[in-house]
């Protein structure tokens, strides 16, 4: 056992001394920023306005190709969440574009021309997106799919490029962080990765990046490089019809880049209701969004976090408690 | 000190520590029985709105809350009067039985009424223009012969109750929201 | 049962008049409170107790998931969201469940290495051991039915893959699978039935458990001095010493376990499990949970099909033979100094096995996941059977007092291939 102490406690010290997440390799592969949410940690928590602001970006920008529908307009108005009132919740239903399709009171699906008949959605109904049908959805697209968001930020990750030799102490300071919210931070790359598709010189076979801003003659546009050993370096252009995205996986995505600055206009804060101002960029933007759909991912975090806070404080006393009973017991006997 | 001597007497430190980890034990059981009560959406349809503009006077409607019809009826002046004016002594069960405790102030013409029989919970019938009302002109209930007049109150046959008046109130002019 | 004086005294007439009926009141304090437990265990001796806890809260927090849950393809997914967001503290339970598979495995992997490293394995404790192996076998299929219910994208193709694998026995492989699945590929049928099986297994591991308890009682538990229990000076009552030092242990688990399901509950699991299983879309990796990385490992190491099932199956179903493939004398490693380093290499080599398989099957990593399968088999079969031969052990103490009172050491090793000792 103390023999085990010493190496969780070298390990931990090791990764202590390593705070940022290095990509291995030759530099191709991204690297991803931790954002500091608010809702990272032992202590984490929704900033009800953010989450509005979100909901706000959601609305108006992704609700036109991207379906919500785990999350119901009820729970817009829960606790632990954007803070709205039932009242806005059920406004926001109302108003919602994507009706709810149901038949009529004669038991028709469609209208005479062929259009589904749908009615205004109420609190208790999903918040739905324009397609009815994945393959709908993709022949709106050009064969892409706009997945639905409501667990977006627990269904992607991010994979470190990492020797062997760091994998224990990595996985230990995530797992003493509680580190969760890898999707985020690759929702948050994603949506400010939309950048100029990178230029490589060629030189003997192989594919040398060329520093941001420079064009020198002979440069080639490519939007991922594919390297093997013995082999030249290939080239794969932007496709068309297709974005190039630094950390979309194969850098073409099919989604043009949604989020520009002040491409939503967030209310400004009045005297006194004690919010602050947020600037209207693209990267802001991406920051809302993003904690919106952790949120809509996540809705019970804030109860989960509190929740867990009591019982490990607890669980901690316990353990003293029966550490110092067992060690009475056994003081009865020599040992 | 006794408990020295004995070694199988439980000591205060076993104690406590055993009554935490019970006390913890407890307190950890409250969500696998709390997990049965209804959820957030049986609760979020748990009360229902029902538009009335489309009910004429005369007309009725059946809606659906909590998985039971629910009798809307637009009474008629005449339906009204005959319920208030029916002596308490025609009413088997006189509970709440008025005419106007079974009515919202202002709305008298309006009737929302549990559509199941309180007898052995089949639906009576009476909702539909075609339909057979009873005796009574309310609703009849063709299981056993139970008799229902303008306010839903039982006046023959084999049911105990009047029909249940569920909790509702008007949002507005037009709507009412049930439970 | 082997000890057999106990002191129950019932304490009412009640308890008095059902003694005489059925005495499960007496078998309870035989069992559990006047056993007798060597004096010198360790807290590695703690994961039995906290395996049977796990057991008990994984049926439990599974049976109030089963009253949410719809084994549908279109309504499986759904449904553990409405979990998740509507159930009353559906979430925790969800939690509880899913971070508990891997906390039980970890328990059980701890409890298996403890087995291994003080020879718990050994005459007269070889039936116990392969009922060990029995209820490993069915936790594994338990979890890997479980892990499709959520019908998530690695739900879906690790049942494929893992259903795949019958296909590969000649002649009768496809029949197999097509019986396995009740259809041509994983469907809403199969997902039905995986489903009815994993609310089963775990009742069936129960029964299992029972045997195991039994056989422990039967013999006595083993030490980390690897000898017998000869005197009363040995052991010392399960209750109140082994009961508490096992609740300390206990809550020290907890609190790792609660750790998960508050602060990382998605950390042990995969994030295209979040996506719902589409048959139509492979995934770029697919990858078991952690707790079957290695056995992945060995699977793809082998180039062919057929063989590597057969090492797969085969990797677990050697540990059976363990109680004879081992020819030492001694059963703890603690005095095997040859033995010891190429045990402790073993546990290294699972490691090495679970990060390998859960890396790509390419390059470099194919090449040391075939070293260190090597290793994994040439253990027990090459180094088990030869060690022991050719080993010269350390002195072992007097006996279990001597070893905790720290006095000298015996002239011969005594008991483990020797008959078994009376009591």
């Amino acid at each position: 056992m103390k023999r085990i102490s010493v190496i969780t406690a070298a390990l931990l010290a090791f990764s202590a001394g390593t705070a940022s997440v290095q990509a291995a390799g030759g530099g191709d592969a991204p690297q991803y920023a931790r954002v500091p949410w608010t809702f990272a940690g032992f202590r984490g928590h929704f900033d009800q306005a953010q989450l509005q602001r979100g909901f706000q970006v959601y609305k108006e920008v992704c609700s036109s190709c991207h379906s919500l529908k785990r999350v119901n307009f009820r729970n817009l108005a829960e606790t632990g969440g954007p803070g709205y009132s039932e009242d806005q919740a059920k406004a926001a239903a109302a108003e919602w574009l994507h009706q709810i399709p149901e038949p009529n009171a004669e038991g028709q699906i469609a209208d005479r021309k062929g259009n589904i008949i749908t009615r205004p959605a109420r609190a208790s109904d999903p918040i739905l997106g324009p397609y009815m049908n994945e393959a709908q959805a993709r022949a709106a697209n050009n064969g892409a799919l706009p997945p639905d968001l409501s667990v977006i930020t627990k269904a992607r990750g991010i994979e470190v490029e990492k020797p062997f030799y760091r994998v224990p102490d990595m996985m230990l300071r995530d797992i003493f962080t509680g580190y969760q919210e890898a999707g985020a931070d690759y929702l948050h790359a994603l949506l400010t990765g939309y950048k100029p598709v990178p230029l490589y010189t060629e030189q003997g076979g192989k594919l040398i990046r060329v520093a941001d801003g420079q064009k020198p003659p002979g440069a080639k546009a490519c939007a991922s490089v594919e390297r093997q050993d013995g082999k030249n370096d290939i080239c794969n252009p932007l496709q068309s019809g297709m974005n190039y995205n630094s950390h979309y996986s194969g850098h073409q995505i099919g989604m043009a880049a949604p989020l520009s600055d002040g491409v939503v206009k967030y209310a400004k804060p009045k005297q006194g209701d004690g919010l602050t101002a947020v600037p209207e960029t693209a990267d802001q933007h991406a920051r809302d969004v993003t904690a919106f759909l952790a949120w809509a991912a996540d809705p019970k975090l804030e109860e989960r976090k509190r929740m867990g806070m009591l019982v490990m404080f607890y669980l901690a006393g316990l353990a003293l408690l029966l550490y110092f009973a067992k060690k009475r017991v056994w003081s009865k006997i020599p040992h | 000190m006794a408990s020295d001597h004995d070694p199988n007497r439980r000591d205060f430190l076993t104690i406590a520590g055993l009554s935490a980890a019970g006390v913890g034990g407890a307190v950890s059981i409250w969500p696998f029985i709390q997990q049965m009560n209804p959820d957030a959406s049986t609760q979020a349809l748990a009360s229902t709105e029902i538009d009335l503009t489309p009910v004429q006077k005369g007309q009725a409607i059946t809606a659906i809350w909590r998985g039971k019809p629910v009798f809307i009826r637009n009474r008629t002046d005449a339906e009204v009067k005959a319920a208030k004016e029916t002596p308490a002594s025609d009413l088997p069960d006189r509970v709440n039985a008025a005419d106007s405790a079974r009515t919202k102030k202002g709305k008298e013409n309006w009737l929302v009424l549990v559509g199941v029989c309180t007898h052995l919970g089949c639906i009576p019938k009476g909702q539909s223009l075609a339909d057979a009302k009873g005796d009574y002109g309310g609703w009849f209930c063709p299981c056993h012969g139970s008799h229902y007049d303008t306010a839903g109150r039982i006046r023959k046959g084999p049911a105990p109750k009047n029909l249940e008046v569920p909790p509702y109130e008007f949002v507005s002019d037009t709507k009412i929201k049930i439970g | 049962m082997s000890n057999h004086e106990s002191s129950y005294q019932p304490q009412s007439r009640a308890a008095k008049w059902m003694d005489e009926r059925l005495p499960v009141a007496r078998m309870m304090h035989a069992q559990f409170v006047d056993f007798q437990t060597p004096r010198n265990l360790n807290y590695m001796w703690t994961f039995g107790g906290i395996l049977m806890f796990m057991l008990v809260i994984m049926i439990v927090s599974g049976l109030v998931l089963s009253m949410h849950y719809q084994a549908s393809d279109q309504l499986a997914f759904q449904a553990i969201e409405g979990i998740r967001r509507d159930v009353n503290y559906g979430w925790l339970l969800r939690n509880i469940h899913m971070v508990g598979a891997s906390m039980f495995f970890l328990a059980v992997y701890i409890h298996m290495a403890r087995g291994l490293y003080y020879g718990s394995y050994k005459a007269p404790r070889e039936v116990l051991w392969i009922l060990g192996v029995i209820i490993y076998l069915l936790m594994m299929a338990t979890a890997f039915l479980g892990y499709t219910l959520p019908w998530g994208q690695m739900s879906f193709w690790g049942a494929t893959v893992i259903t795949n694998f019958f296909t590969a026995i000649p002649f009768v492989g496809e029949g197999i699978t097509k019986w396995l699945l009740g259809g041509y590929g994983v469907t809403t049928v199969t997902l039905n039935r995986f489903f009815s099986l994993h609310y089963l297994l775990p009742f069936v591991i129960a029964g299992v458990v029972v045997l195991h308890i039994w056989a422990l009682h039967h013999v006595g538990q083993n030490n980390p001095a690897g000898i017998e229990i000869k005197s009363k000076s040995d052991s010392v009552p399960m209750a109140p010493f082994a009961v508490m030092k096992d609740l300390f242990g206990l809550a020290v688990f907890v609190m790792i376990y609660a750790w998960f399901v508050f602060y990382a509950p998605d950390y042990l699991g995969h994030a295209d499990n979040y996506v719902e299983a589409n048959p139509l879309v492979t995934p770029p990796h697919i990858v078991p949970e952690w707790y079957f990385l290695p056995f992945y490992a060995i699977l793809r190491a082998i180039p062919s099909k057929l063989g590597g099932v057969v090492a797969m199956f085969g990797a677990i179903v050697v540990l059976c033979f363990v109680p004879w493939l081992d020819t030492s004398r001694v059963r703890s490693a603690k005095y095997r100094p040859l033995f010891k380093p190429f045990l402790l290499m073993f546990f290294f080599t699972v490691v090495a096995l679970g990060y390998l398989g859960g890396k790509p099957a390419e390059g470099a990593y194919v090449v040391w996941s075939r070293v260190f399968t090597f290793y994994y088999f040439a253990f027990f079969l090459v180094l088990m059977p030869i060690l022991g031969i050719i080993e010269t052990p350390k002195l072992l103490p007097k006996s279990i007092t001597d070893a905790v009172l720290g006095k000298g050491g015996a002239a011969l090793p005594t008991g483990a291939a020797a008959a078994p000792e009376k009591r």
